[in-house]
């Protein structure tokens, strides 16, 4: 399936790019635009990349834009995203570093909402917050929180991570408690990856799947694990798993890449990458 | 239901005065000050800014000696207390609409990793080795300024480090600053 990832760079310069993406060793090429692999989004794509290779597939489509924060960037995406919408044909959309807006993500819903076959929806970081703050979080396939997020997206009160309240503990033997929560609220995707010591996949229905092993503790304070993840899950929904399974054998294949690489704290994502074709390999034989 | 008609349903809801549960008010925060006079120049600052900002009545709870309040993007609080802090106005409180009981995280988690520590302030993670003070790793968090503020941290002293809050514009902006200051409280220079 086509597949296309939307999110930032930290770059104010970089100009808004549609492109499909390249990786070579640490850099990814798109168009005549080269970004060097480090977290938020270019570690997501990179990992999408690999896991592409791995999979046979074509690797994604990119829609990037620069954005340190202030938000224009993000803007200036969404703008472009709503007005070109009819010539997206992508059958998994990933969204993942922007600026959190309420009202350009309902532009986007509505956009969506009109189509006869709907794309396969993931959101993950800033877009997962806004998509629980417009109200509209069952719109959505999947959400990768870890479990901060987790304790936010339960917290029906909580307009950001940052307030989230102290009741709910972000503790990680909660967690299915909080995803309980956040279903009772509908202020959850349809399925839930939760990245964490644990990591858990879940639906409103049930707890499907719980991925403890291997335990790399030290992947934690490692800026872009998780979008490695998310990386990986996208590529195995536009391969044609199914929305759980994939996030089961991407959390998998995550925690061994982590095992392989055998990080310490001080690592950066661009060093457990290499190890990720072998970790996917390794998954899926088994 | 689609997406055309919750929407249109929040609004009437909002118009019959009952709960207002979408990202509007959500997303949107109060700054309560001292003095009236603070309250408008705030205003005009957090304007030419090009900050979205309403001056409004604050609601009966918070009131703390002004009549008025000046209600802003929650999500650029790092950014409306930057522009404020520059001419040195400071509110006296800053709240959630939504819920005017929320409060910011303020509970820190600290883990050891032997040679690394990391401190986490919602969803914003740090983390140095102890043997320098340098910061190693920035992990966590969904706004845009958390991959840049990343890049200008770590690699740094955690003392010749630039404090997130003068370069970040969003809450993980603000988290990372707090588990920022926790750190340098856990590793005192």
């Amino acid at each position: 399936m086509s597949w296309l990832i939307i999110g930032t760079v930290p770059y104010e310069s970089f100009p808004l790019v549609l492109s499909q993406c390249r990786l070579a060793g640490n850099q990814l090429h798109l168009n005549s635009e080269t970004v060097s692999v480090s977290r938020g989004t270019p570690a997501l794509l990179a990992a999408a990349c690999l896991g592409a290779e791995v999979l046979g597939l074509q690797p994604p489509t990119a829609m990037l834009v620069g954005d340190t924060g202030r938000g224009e960037g993000s803007v200036r995406l969404y703008r472009h995203l709503v007005e070109t919408f009819s010539e997206r044909s992508e059958k998994v959309l990933v969204f993942h570093y922007l600026q959190p807006d309420v009202d350009w993500h309902n532009r986007i819903l509505l956009k969506l909402d009109d189509l006869s076959n709907r794309p396969i929806l993931v959101a993950d970081a800033g877009y997962m917050y806004v998509a629980k703050m417009s109200g509209f979080s069952l719109s959505y396939d999947l959400f990768t929180p870890d479990v901060g997020e987790m304790a936010f997206l339960a917290d029906e009160s909580a307009p950001h991570p940052f307030y989230t309240r102290g009741f709910l503990l972000q503790d990680e033997e909660r967690v299915p408690e909080l995803i309980q929560r956040a279903y009772e609220n509908d202020n959850a995707a349809r399925c839930l990856l939760v990245k964490g010591r644990s990591d858990y996949v879940a639906s409103a229905a049930k707890i499907i799947s719980k991925i403890s092993e291997p335990c790399v503790a030290t992947m934690e304070p490692i800026g872009g694990t998780g979008d490695t993840l998310t990386g990986i899950v996208a590529a195995m929904i536009a391969y044609g798993y199914s929305v759980p399974y994939a996030a089961t054998t991407a959390a998998r294949a995550n925690r061994i890449m982590g095992l392989l690489a055998n990080p310490t704290p001080a690592f950066s994502v661009a060093q457990l990458l290499p190890a990720l074709p072998k970790a996917l390999e390794t998954v899926l034989a088994s | 239901m689609n997406v055309l008609t919750k929407i249109i349903s929040m609004f009437r809801e909002s118009d019959q005065g009952l709960s207002f549960d979408s990202g509007n008010l959500s997303g949107r925060g109060i700054l309560i000050f001292h003095h009236t006079s603070e309250v408008i120049r705030a205003e005009t600052l957090l304007k030419e800014a090009g900050l979205d900002v309403k001056v409004k009545g604050p609601p009966p709870e918070v009131r703390s000696g002004c009549d008025l309040a000046i209600e802003f993007p929650l999500l650029l609080e790092l950014k409306v207390l930057r522009v404020l802090s520059k001419s040195k106005i400071r509110p006296l409180q800053v709240l959630p609409l939504q819920d005017l009981l929320l409060e910011p995280v303020s509970l820190f988690q600290v883990k050891n990793f032997g040679d690394y520590l990391m401190v986490r302030a919602a969803n914003m993670k740090i983390t140095v080795s102890k043997k320098d003070a340098r910061i190693v790793n920035v992990s966590g968090g969904g706004c845009p300024d958390v991959p840049f503020l990343a890049d200008q941290l770590v690699g740094k002293g955690l003392y010749e480090a630039p404090e997130p809050r003068t370069l970040g514009h969003t809450l993980c902006g603000y988290a990372l600053q707090l588990a920022f200051e926790e750190l340098r409280r856990q590793c005192p220079g």
